[in-house]
């Protein structure tokens, strides 16, 4: 586990150097979802991330989110899939759905 | 999750240790517990079958919607001599996600220049897993063919449960092993699980075609062990 590309020892890194963090996990997936359950996004107040909760799809639309979360406080679920006519926007063409949950680190 | 859950989790993960990190969907609470931890009662089926199965995902309980996110230790493999098989074993496992060291007394045989960017030790299996133990996200694989340096760590990985365990040699090699294990008052069912003649049967010829096929039987051991853990 000595991989700096580790998205909870990263979140962990970003608070110790005071920096605000957000944490996006992949909490369930329908049909072909390109990344498993437990997977880690994290975003830091100006945007920087590490990880993926996708396979690049749905990203953009997930830090947009988190920087809401960071201003807020409240965690949010995110569902993105084939049945949502935003989500085809976003892009999960791969024809699968997920759920996404954002929450503060603190 | 707060900042002490990341910290514990981190801990745990840095050093090989089974956590499970459950957030409380509804009120954002999280906590983290670890493989022998004791278990809140409306949780402990559930954590036990996350660290079984390895699968995260949602449960529900008399407490609400609750998510479990298992974090198992990363597989590894210790392979017991510096041999041909383990020069080409070195370049497969980085391959396919396996960190790997190799254990080797013989200093000819363990040398720098022979495996280049390996995490290489030339000293007895004794000494080195009394300081790095072995456990049961590790798979053991011997194959110096000599039994002052492979009977220790065979016994060894059996003790710790390592969740592969193989032995290099034909049949009637093995079968003096086994006498030579029971003899250290191993049982016949523990030394059961060790696989001999080792590797996939694949007809493997060079040394490369034998570390694949060693390689192969540890990805199965893996993959058939946490399915099989799902359906317990």
């Amino acid at each position: 586990m000595s991989n700096s590309l580790d998205p909870l020892l990263t979140a962990e890194g970003w608070a110790a150097e005071g920096r605000a963090v957000a944490i996006a996990t992949v909490m369930e997936t329908w049909g072909s979802a390109p990344r498993p359950v437990g997977s880690h996004l994290v975003i830091d107040g100006e945007g920087n991330f590490e990880g993926s909760v996708s396979g690049g799809c749905v990203e953009g639309a997930v830090i947009t989110e988190a920087l809401e979360v960071l201003q807020g406080g409240q965690p949010k679920m995110l569902d993105f899939g084939v049945a949502d006519e935003t989500a085809w926007r976003v892009g999960l063409s791969c024809g699968g759905r997920i759920r996404v949950y954002v929450e503060r680190l603190g | 999750m707060d900042l002490a859950s990341l910290r514990r989790l981190n801990a745990a993960r840095s050093a090989r240790r089974a956590a499970v990190l459950v957030t409380d969907i509804a009120g954002g609470r999280s906590e983290v517990l670890e493989e022998g931890d004791t278990l809140p009662p409306h949780l402990a089926d559930a954590v036990r079958a996350a660290f079984l199965s390895g699968k995260s995902g949602l449960v529900e309980t008399e407490k609400g919607s609750l998510f479990l996110n298992v974090h198992l230790p990363p597989p590894r493999i210790v392979a017991i001599g510096a041999v041909h098989i383990t020069q080409a074993l070195a370049r497969l496992a980085g391959v396919v996600g396996f960190d790997l060291t190799i254990i080797d007394p013989r200093t000819a045989f363990a040398t720098a220049e022979r495996f280049e960017g390996v995490d290489l030790v030339a000293d007895w299996p004794e000494d080195v897993l009394s300081e790095r133990p072995l456990d049961s996200y590790t798979a053991l694989a011997a194959v110096t063919h000599d039994p002052k340096i492979d009977d220790f760590a065979l016994a060894e990985a059996l003790r710790r449960g390592c969740f592969y365990v193989g032995a290099l040699g034909s049949r009637k090699t093995h079968a003096k092993r086994v006498e030579r294990l029971v003899a250290m008052g191993l049982t016949t069912n523990e030394i059961a699980r060790i696989r001999a003649p080792i590797g996939l049967d694949i007809g493997a010829s060079s040394p490369q075609e034998i570390a694949l096929a060693i390689l192969a039987e540890i990805v199965e051991a893996f993959r058939r062990r946490s399915l099989s853990g799902a359906d317990a």
